[in-house]
């Protein structure tokens, strides 16, 4: 195998006795949608969190396209292609959807201590998140403010801020969170749409979505990653079953 | 540029703008200098509010000490002019640098806190400077320090009053200019997107924290000059310039105006000054002595604008052009 675009290993975050992330070493690979799955309280939002830098580990490192990023700050994590989008939604309500992109295009176009030029006629970037915007379909939205999109607008909204900087892998945090079937059905059309060409780590509780999207997935539970495989074999997985799809009946 | 006149705001800002403008003229033809002093003041404190409004309004910082400025600006004029250095050439390089360095620092340190806590921390340090420059013995101390006014020899005399309020006009006007272009441009949106959610801006990848004290000292540049001004329009610098009462007006006079907008400061350094300075004679009209209980108004009527009219005096004229 080559070596991953994403890699942790050992990873370590206590808070106090609890042990939020115990050792956890995932992979993922140039391209590929690897799935995390896991009950509420598996420690997932902690381990996105130290993935992004808002979260120090204990122990353990990091390392993205080949450089160690464990004690980077998030910018600069960004900087290097690793883009996310949030389980509640974050967009910038005061702005229009075009100038949320905008912004995100900006962050990636030099610094921005640029205090006079208007941006609100500024092609170079507007251009770009146009374009951003109709990748993900939101382009007849563009003048509107964010705040006033529907929830699963706004869910579209984060995905093109997060593709706004080109990264090679998205941290898609519940993507789906809050969608109706039918949103969720062109959430999962669209992403499976970007697979190949950008490799995601896909953090969801909608187990279709799971387990029609996914080539790997890796299962957390009491911040331990107890299995890890292809769809398949999570499904046929015994102590996946007892620990979490036996659970709530959600085998799909 | 027409058309903006049609609205409520339009109309409105250009009528302040023009009264402003000519305010000598008109104080002269209704013999009424001590009104020019008011409006002195009430540029003066505007441009002050500017400043502390962008980070407060258009950063979300709730800056609890930006009346420092005042004193860091009034002071090193006052001192210089104490030790002879009466040349505003060098007089006011030197305050807006010591005013831009002061804020540098501070806000390196105070904006690595949050909420309460950049509250609490501005506050405390604009009361260090406060209990220093009551301290300054030399300087006059709690009593403060009668200075004479910068000079700019040949170029204009700042005891004409006039002269000096028509200056400090510029300066407003130059103070409006920066905000409103500061306020759109790529630098602007970065503090704007952190007020809303900082967390996010530093996912798509700003380092939040630099332009955020990037803004803080740009502020407290602007308020420095405030200070430079408020200095040479009493020729007298003290203490309570600087006080945290003062730091609170300011930002009462920003929020009564409108955070985040272009123009609410200056509504609202006008609105205070003519409710402070009309409310008294007033209430003394209706009883004898009342008048000294003026804030008894006052305060209900902010409380009025912080619940019905969120936006401010700003957002009273309507919606505001996208």
């Amino acid at each position: 195998m080559t070596v991953p675009l994403l890699s942790t290993d050992r990873l370590v975050k206590r808070y106090g006795g609890l042990l939020a992330t115990d050792n956890v070493s995932i992979d993922v690979a140039s391209g590929e949608i690897h799935a995390l799955i896991g009950p509420n309280g598996a420690g997932k939002t902690t381990l996105v969190g130290q993935l992004t830098g808002n979260v120090a580990p204990d122990s353990g490192t990091i390392r993205f396209a080949g450089q160690d990023i464990t004690r980077l700050p998030t910018h600069r994590r960004v900087h290097l292609g690793l883009a996310r989008s949030f389980q509640i939604t974050s967009v910038l309500g005061e702005f229009t959807a075009l100038e949320n992109v905008a912004l995100a295009v900006q962050a990636h176009a030099g610094h921005s201590f640029r205090f006079l030029r208007d941006v609100r006629g500024d092609e170079s970037l507007r251009g770009p998140a146009r374009h951003c915007l109709e990748e993900v379909g939101l382009d007849a939205r563009a003048g509107m403010p964010a705040s006033a999109l529907s929830h699963g607008e706004q869910r579209q909204l984060e995905i093109a801020m997060a593709l706004a900087g080109d990264p090679s892998l998205l941290l898609l945090d519940e993507p789906m969170a809050g969608m109706g079937v039918e949103e969720s059905q062109r959430m999962i059309a669209f992403l499976r749409a970007l697979k190949g060409r950008r490799a995601m780590l896909l953090i969801e509780h909608d187990m279709d979505a799971v387990f029609q999207l996914a080539d790997r997935i890796t299962v957390l539970v009491y911040g331990r990653a107890i299995a890890s495989g292809t769809p398949a074999e999570i499904r046929a997985d015994e102590a996946v079953r007892r620990a979490y799809l036996g659970d709530d009946g959600m085998v799909a | 540029m027409i058309a903006a006149l049609r609205t409520p705001r339009g109309l409105l800002t250009a009528l302040i703008l023009l009264v402003l403008a000519v305010l000598p003229l008109l104080t002269q033809a209704f013999d009424q200098r001590y009104l020019l002093s008011v409006g002195t003041r009430i540029v003066i404190w505007s441009i002050a509010a500017v400043s502390l409004n962008m980070i407060l309004g258009y950063g979300g910082l709730v800056s609890f000490g930006h009346a420092v400025f005042f004193g860091i600006g009034g002071y090193a004029v006052g001192i210089l002019s104490a030790h002879g250095v009466s040349s505003g050439w060098i007089q006011w390089p030197v305050a807006l640098a010591v005013a831009t360095l002061w804020a540098a620092l501070i806000g390196a340190l105070s904006l690595r806190t949050r909420g309460l806590y950049f509250i609490m921390i501005t506050l405390a340090f604009a009361q260090l400077v406060y209990y220093v420059g009551g301290g300054l013995e030399a300087y006059g101390g709690d009593d403060g320090l009668n200075i004479s006014r910068s000079r700019f020899s040949g170029l204009i005399d700042l005891r004409d009053k006039p002269s000096f309020y028509w200056l400090c006009f510029a300066a407003l006007c130059g103070t409006l200019w920066f905000c409103g272009r500061f306020a759109n441009s790529r630098f602007g949106y970065v503090i704007r997107g952190a007020k809303s959610n900082d967390l996010r801006m530093m996912a798509l990848g700003f380092p939040v924290f630099r332009y955020r004290l990037a803004a803080f000292t740009i502020s407290g540049a602007f308020g420095g000059l405030a200070g430079i001004l408020l200095a040479n329009e009493g020729a007298y610098v003290s203490p309570a310039m600087m006080s945290w009462v003062k730091s609170g007006d300011l930002i009462v006079i920003v929020v009564l105006g409108g955070m985040g907008t272009l123009l609410g400061p200056l509504f609202g350094a006008i609105a205070f000054f003519a409710l402070e300075e009309s409310l008294p004679p007033l209430l003394d009209l209706l009883r004898k002595g009342w008048g000294e209980y003026w804030q008894i108004v006052f305060g209900p009527l902010l409380v009025l604008i912080a619940l019905y009219a969120r936006g401010g005096i700003d957002s009273l004229l309507g919606r505001r052009a996208p």
